[in-house]
């Protein structure tokens, strides 16, 4: 296995007069789960589409598991897309068995892992099922395993949170941290900061078609300095002229930055001001606002009316599967 | 390749599968009785059509003051008669007037009248002198324009064989091949329009470009149509079978085809092949560009009327054997399949069959290789991958 699994120098989409994606770089390390930060319209899709091999970049280069002709080397690749499909008079055992046969799996063998597969996530009832019986959400759980059945090194998901409710984003998740463990590589794309933030050892934020940010959770929250909340008796005093300059009354609270000399001097000049500190909390900036940082309050706002429009609910509330609208059925062969 | 071909297969055995399986084949094997009904209908007006334009001809062996005379009442008989209702006399030197009905000779005549105005011959098989004694009777009474009294007697000579009367039973039956081939086509190719539309709408073609070429999704679609109707073919040939079995000696039969019946049958089913997978490649190129079935029925008319032109070309050259036409038939790679059919029931010769199919199939693999490059262009926006043009593109690693 190469030391990165995927790398990207220079990727640039350009759709009529549209610069889909611009100069996009990118450097995903093996076995790490990666994710695409970013608003729908960002350039995550076409981005995931290039790297895959299903689109041509107009300008840069893109390596996949060390080649840089990405079909080379499907077999060890598993690949979500956004818009999911299936073949919907297939049975569920069958439709995993044909993904894995596009990549080299033995159509047997298939079969046999697609039933496996499928009773290890509570649907064995449904394997012999044709796909267009069953609900919106196991047949989102077919083509996932679908992606899986034939053991890639390198596992691609296109958003795919989108869709899925609350239980089932929690399956995934675990399903995801279970791959990563085996020493899989995991990228994927996704609008919701909390699965990014969760899930994701190292992310790129897309805005734009740009890639303003790439690194770790860590190291995009580290991008803001710590905000200070604190509580006086009263809100004004002598002592108010020791807060730093951005300071902002929110009700009882002020609310600022951490100062560049650190907190120990604050609290002397407050102390000796008689502030009558009645709480004093220094928290780290979420991925959400290092986002907002370094994506810009537009692709933040986008996102952030994105995150409130689907269904979302943390893996914390986590209830029953419940069983959605019919997979959409479309004419067949 | 061989990877290529592997993703084809998987593509090919689903298709196959979904197609064989579903309750609609069932109605889809139904479907020829109609068409087949149409086209035998425009076989005969074919035939009709054809013997209209390839009229009788006979050699004509006299002495040059008969030859003027008979040459003279022919054209005078035709004015009062009509042209077609006499044979056309071709006036011709020969030894030995029989071995101008020796199809070897590369003549076409039905039979020779030989022999003066005074003691005529007519030579010929005979159903062509049962059919032709008469008028032929007619012309030399009225060649010798009352020389005597008493009308004189045509003589006939009976030959096994006549180059012209094999000629035309050969051409019959290239034209029924070709007729068979054309309708078989444009029944199987053209649903092949409609193959990807069913990708688009469930959204499955993204997957199948991640996991192979696009090159094997056409390659194994293409190659499931065409065992899906060689099926369907299979099924109408038992029924026909079973039909004229049932009719006994009732139906004429064809007459053999130069090649011989069972390499004549071999190539049929060689060129419905490659008509079915070249019109079928360009048609999926085309159909891959439709994302709803109301497009596919808008793409069908221009589909059809190439189809037609193709046919048209074949028939038209038929009758026209070495002409620069039937070779620009033979040639062209729509209508070389059908051309090249007439060529086995009308010619002995093998060796340009083996030529066409390769030909033919060299088109077959360049015309997938055009609509997917096409396909990933207009469909998948993978347009200006490093500023290729389309027709380079064609030769790139897919």
């Amino acid at each position: 296995m190469t030391a990165n699994a995927i790398e990207a120098h220079g990727l640039v989409k350009i759709f009529g007069r549209q610069r889909a994606v611009d100069g996009v770089d990118l450097t995903v390390p093996a076995g790490s789960i990666f994710g695409i930060l970013g608003p729908n319209g960002a350039g995550k899709t076409t981005t995931l589409r290039m790297l895959l091999g299903i689109v041509d970049p107009d300008e840069g280069t893109r390596t996949l598991l060390g080649t840089d002709h990405p079909l080379d080397v499907a077999k060890r690749v598993g690949y979500l897309p956004e818009e999911r499909g299936l073949y919907p008079s297939m049975k569920a055992y069958d439709a995993i068995a044909f993904m894995g046969a596009l990549r080299g799996l033995p159509l047997a063998q298939g079969r046999r892992r697609g039933r496996a597969m499928l009773e290890e996530h509570g649907l064995g009832a449904a394997a012999d099922k044709e796909v267009r019986t069953l609900s919106k959400g196991m047949a989102q759980t077919v083509q996932l395993l679908g992606t899986l059945v034939h053991d890639p090194e390198l596992i691609v998901l296109d958003e795919p949170f989108s869709g899925l409710d609350a239980f089932n984003q929690g399956k995934l998740e675990r399903l995801i941290r279970a791959q990563a463990d085996r020493g899989v590589t995991v990228i994927f794309s996704t609008h919701v900061i909390a699965h990014a933030e969760r899930l994701c050892e190292r992310i790129a934020i897309i805005a734009g078609g740009k890639v303003p940010f790439t690194g770790s959770v860590s190291e995009a929250r580290d991008k803001l300095r710590p905000q200070v909340r604190l509580e006086t008796r009263t809100l004004d005093g002598p002592w108010r002229t020791a807060l730093p300059h951005d300071a902002a009354p929110d009700g009882h609270f002020w609310q600022f930055t951490l100062p560049e000399t650190g907190v120990e001097p604050l609290l002397r000049a407050l102390i000796e001001g008689n502030a009558g500190i009645q709480s004093l909390s220094i928290e780290r900036p979420g991925l959400h606002d290092a986002f907002v940082a370094i994506a810009g309050a537009d692709a933040a706002r986008l996102l952030d009316e994105e995150q409130q429009g689907p269904n979302y609910q943390g893996p914390e509330q986590q209830g029953p599967e419940q069983q959605g609208p019919k997979y959409q059925e479309k004419p067949d062969a | 390749m061989r990877e290529l071909l592997r993703a084809s297969w998987v593509i090919a055995r689903r298709d196959f599968a979904a197609i064989i399986f579903s309750k609609a084949f069932f109605f889809f094997l139904l479907g020829p009785v109609f068409p087949l009904a149409i086209g035998v209908a425009a076989g005969s007006i074919g035939g009709q059509v054809a013997r209209d334009i390839d009229r009788p001809r006979f050699a004509l062996v006299m002495a040059a003051p008969d030859r003027e005379a008979a040459l003279s009442a022919r054209a005078a008989l035709a004015g009062q008669l009509g042209e077609a209702r006499v044979p056309v006399l071709v006036a011709t030197d020969a030894a030995t007037p029989e071995r101008l009905l020796d199809a070897r000779q590369g003549t076409r005549f039905l039979g020779v009248l030989s022999g003066s105005l005074a003691n005529p011959e007519l030579i010929g098989t005979a159903s062509e002198i049962e059919r032709w004694q008469g008028p032929l009777g007619l012309l030399i009474e009225r060649a010798r324009d009352g020389a005597s009294a008493a009308p004189v007697g045509l003589a006939t000579r009976i030959v096994a064989q006549s180059s012209g009367s094999q000629q035309q039973a050969r051409l019959m039956t290239a034209q029924v091949g070709q007729a068979l081939l054309v309708l078989l086509t444009m029944l199987l190719a053209g649903m092949v329009l409609s193959n990807l539309v069913e990708e688009k709408t469930n959204k499955i073609i993204e997957i199948l470009a991640a996991a192979v070429p696009i090159d094997a999704i056409f390659l194994g679609k293409l190659f499931a149509m065409l065992a899906m109707a060689m099926i369907g073919i299979a099924c109408w040939a038992v029924l026909a079978l079973g039909a004229i079995t049932l009719a006994g000696n009732g139906l004429p039969a064809l007459p053999p085809p130069a090649t011989g019946w069972p390499l004549f049958l071999a190539l049929g089913v060689a060129y419905f092949a490659m008509a079915y997978l070249l019109l079928g490649s360009l048609f999926l190129g085309i159909g891959a560009m439709a994302t709803t079935v109301r497009e596919v029925q808008t793409l069908s008319m221009p589909a059809t009327m190439g189809q037609l032109l193709f046919f048209f070309l074949a028939s038209f050259s038929v009758t026209r054997l070495g002409e620069p036409i039937e070779l620009f038939a033979a040639i062209f790679p729509f209508s070389s399949p059908f051309a090249m059919l007439a060529r086995a029931a009308q010619q002995e010769v093998i060796w340009p069959h083996l030529l066409a199919l390769g030909w033919q199939f060299a088109w077959v693999l360049l015309l997938i290789r055009f609509g997917a490059r096409l396909f990933r262009r207009n469909v998948l926006k993978s347009g200006g991958a490093r500023k290729r043009g389309l027709i380079a593109g064609i030769f790139a690693k897919p």
